[in-house]
């Protein structure tokens, strides 16, 4: 729920509510992927990720 | 007003950090690598916190604020926006970015807090957690700690957020931020994306590159037609020193590589070097022209911080003002009185950066001038070790060591050693806080050794031949030596050894073979003395290191020469040595002849089974 909240105040700080659906559709992956357990290896040029 | 206690964090992309702010004083700084030995590590720093938090005698709940280096929803957002910019280009690196970040950053408050866990039992509702902008961390790291009341200050790296430059304006405990060069147009990547061309490790292997340049022909036609295809292809310099990427020629916004090597190829007539591959004139005639063209920014970029500031001073931080061949352009340049570099200029000093930012600008805590040449106390912020603490790795290991009562003996006999063309192991005190050892976790050789440079490189620290060393030298002394006249404490500025100590060359001198112009004698100073006559220079203040000065006195008294070699104190690919334990396995796994921590003193031949090196081998990931 933290998130969330941090989300929404980013977005209405930047104005960017274009990314609203772009981030919730990630969450949802991201909520498959952790209960999925899946692993995320970092790319190779980690400083810009 | 009570003063705030600050833990400040820099984690999950390279060079893992804490650091400790009391009243904005700074009480401890620490990199992670240090204790976990795995250089430039990425882990939440447990082990750096629980040291800044002994060394500042707090736990967890007293702290203020856990302050964190920048914003990782800002980072996202320009993730975000950059994949829609280049699509449908980039869907392998967004397939393999997305989910580190679904998976781990989204939730970056819940990492701090899951790490602080680690950390010691703590009151999460009692935690407020802090996230400045990654430059503003910087540019805190670099003024905040200065000794200057008003500044201009320049902040150069590869990426924040969106940032890759800033300059701003400290004014008392302020700081305001003046002009911002954006993403994906960054000095930082641009000299990375030639680091990674040549053949060398992206985001350790920029040092090398530098270290590279002055075996480039600084007259022949070819280094200036590489500098000239820099400048008409990939990159266009603005006045006002702000930089336009061509991205045709790179890679790093979408792809999983710096560059589009056969762009690189066909505009420069050579193929990307392999890393290990033979370097050959055309690699360091190019390395030359990327260093040219990077002080060509640099320079213009700190000009436009002094026309919008109107500042005597500038202060520096962010990864490209590690580049010290560049700040020592700069310091020359005469456009400022006098420039300060923030010794942990890379991420680690974000750490600190973030936390000075918390004290003074979000929480309004007064800012205190330095007494002395700055607020770092030299840097020697990270752990020391007592005699008990050696004691106990001696009887574990069966090291024999010589104990000294009388410190002045002590540095009588090591530089006699040192005289006499031995390398030393030199382990004193507290550790140093960024990536330079300043004579607290050092390896020291005679200057004037011609052979010196090629032991260190070959024998002690199993590196390139190619790379330079740096002197140590006392501050009162720096101008018989070299054409410097400002302190250098960190290693942070280039300058030239002075005209009368250096040899004549020959005419042929920069077409001879790479290894041939190595060993032609230079200078009296040799082994400190790279190919174009400069030296990164490290000053050393009796105020700041008592023990390294006696040194280094005792050194002159021997032989008349107040410098030494000072290079750090690990082999290729191996993080610092932080405990007496890791020194003394680096001290076996060497050629190195001596090794002193604190008062106690080993001889390489006293030592049981000495020669059986293979033994305390450790292996490390090349960088």
């Amino acid at each position: 729920m933290d998130l969330l909240k941090d989300l929404w105040m980013f977005m209405r700080e930047r104005k960017k509510f274009w990314l609203a659906p772009i981030i919730i559709i990630f969450l949802i992956l991201g909520l498959i992927i952790v209960f999925g357990g899946g692993s995320a290896v970092a790319p190779f040029i980690y400083t810009l990720f | 007003m009570s003063m705030r206690k600050i833990l400040g964090i820099s984690a999950f992309y390279h060079d893992s950090a804490a650091a400790i702010t009391v009243g904005g004083k700074i009480i401890a700084a620490a990199q992670e690598e240090r204790f976990t030995r795995d250089k430039h590590t990425p882990d939440f720093p447990k082990h750096a916190i629980r040291y800044c938090l002994d060394e500042a005698g707090l736990e967890l709940d007293d702290l203020d604020a856990v302050v964190f280096y920048d914003k990782p929803l800002l980072k996202f957002e320009r993730l975000l926006q950059t994949y829609y910019a280049f699509a449908p280009k980039g869907l392998i690196s967004f397939l393999k970015a997305i989910p580190v970040w679904l998976n781990e950053k989204m939730f970056l408050k819940k990492l701090i807090f899951d790490g602080l866990k680690e950390v010691g039992t703590y009151d999460k509702k009692k935690v407020k957690l802090l996230f400045p902008e990654h430059h503003l961390s910087h540019a805190a790291s670099a003024f905040h700690p200065s000794p200057y009341e008003r500044s201009a200050i320049l902040t150069i790296d590869g990426v924040g957020e969106w940032c890759t430059a800033s300059i701003g304006l400290g004014e008392g405990k302020n700081i305001t931020m003046l002009k911002e060069l954006e993403f994906p147009h960054s000095v930082g990547l641009l000299y990375s994306a030639f680091t990674y061309f040549l053949g060398f490790t992206v985001n350790s292997g920029e040092y090398k590159l530098m270290g590279l340049a002055p075996y480039g022909h600084p007259d022949a036609q070819q280094t200036f037609d590489f500098a000239e295809l820099i400048k008409k292809h990939i990159v266009d310099i603005k006045e006002d020193g702000s930089i336009w990427l061509n991205q045709a020629y790179f890679n790093y916004a979408t792809g999983l590589r710096m560059v589009h090597d056969d762009k690189w190829e066909g505009l420069f007539g050579f193929p990307r070097r392999e890393g290990e591959g033979e370097l050959m004139q055309h690699h360091c005639n190019l390395a030359l022209a990327i260093q040219r063209v990077t002080e060509e920014i640099v320079i213009k970029m700190a000009m436009e911080a002094k026309r919008l500031t109107q500042a005597d001073y500038l202060c520096m931080a962010g990864g490209v003002a590690l580049n010290c061949v560049a700040n020592g352009k700069l310091l020359r340049e005469g456009i400022f009185k006098d420039i300060y570099v923030q010794p942990a200029a890379g991420d680690a000093g974000g750490a600190l950066g973030a936390a000075l930012a918390a004290s003074h600008i979000y929480f309004g805590e007064e800012r205190i001038l330095p007494d002395g040449m700055d607020a770092m106390s030299g840097s020697y912020l990270g752990p020391s070790y007592s005699d008990k603490e050696i004691e106990l790795v001696n009887r574990k290991v069966g090291a024999v060591s010589h104990k000294y009562d009388d410190f002045e003996a002590l540095s009588a006999h090591v530089a006699a050693h040192i005289a006499d063309g031995k390398v030393v192991g030199w382990f004193q005190g507290k550790m140093e806080f960024g990536p330079r050892a300043l004579g607290n976790r050092s390896i020291l050789g005679d200057a004037r050794n011609p052979e010196m440079q090629k032991k260190l490189n070959i024998k002690i620290k199993y590196r390139e031949g190619f790379r330079p060393f740096a002197p140590s030298v006392l501050a009162e002394d720096v101008e018989d030596y070299f054409i410097q006249d400002t302190p250098s404490p960190y290693m942070l500025i280039v300058s030239p050894v002075v005209e009368p100590r250096r040899s004549i060359l020959p005419a042929n001198f920069h077409d001879m073979p790479l290894w041939d112009k190595l060993y032609y004698k230079r200078s009296d100073v040799q082994s400190i003395t790279h190919l174009d006559f400069s030296a990164r220079i490290q000053t050393v203040h009796r105020e700041t290191n008592p023990k390294y000065h006696s040194l280094i006195s005792a050194f002159k008294k021997q032989t008349g020469y107040g410098l030494v070699v000072n290079t750090s104190f690990n082999v290729r690919g191996e993080p610092i040595v932080c405990k007496p334990h890791d020194a003394y396995r680096c001290f076996m796994s060497t050629e190195m002849d001596v090794l002193v921590v604190n008062d106690f003193v080993y001889i390489k031949t006293e030592q049981p089974d000495w020669e059986n090196k293979e033994k305390w081998m450790t292996k490390f990931k090349m960088d």
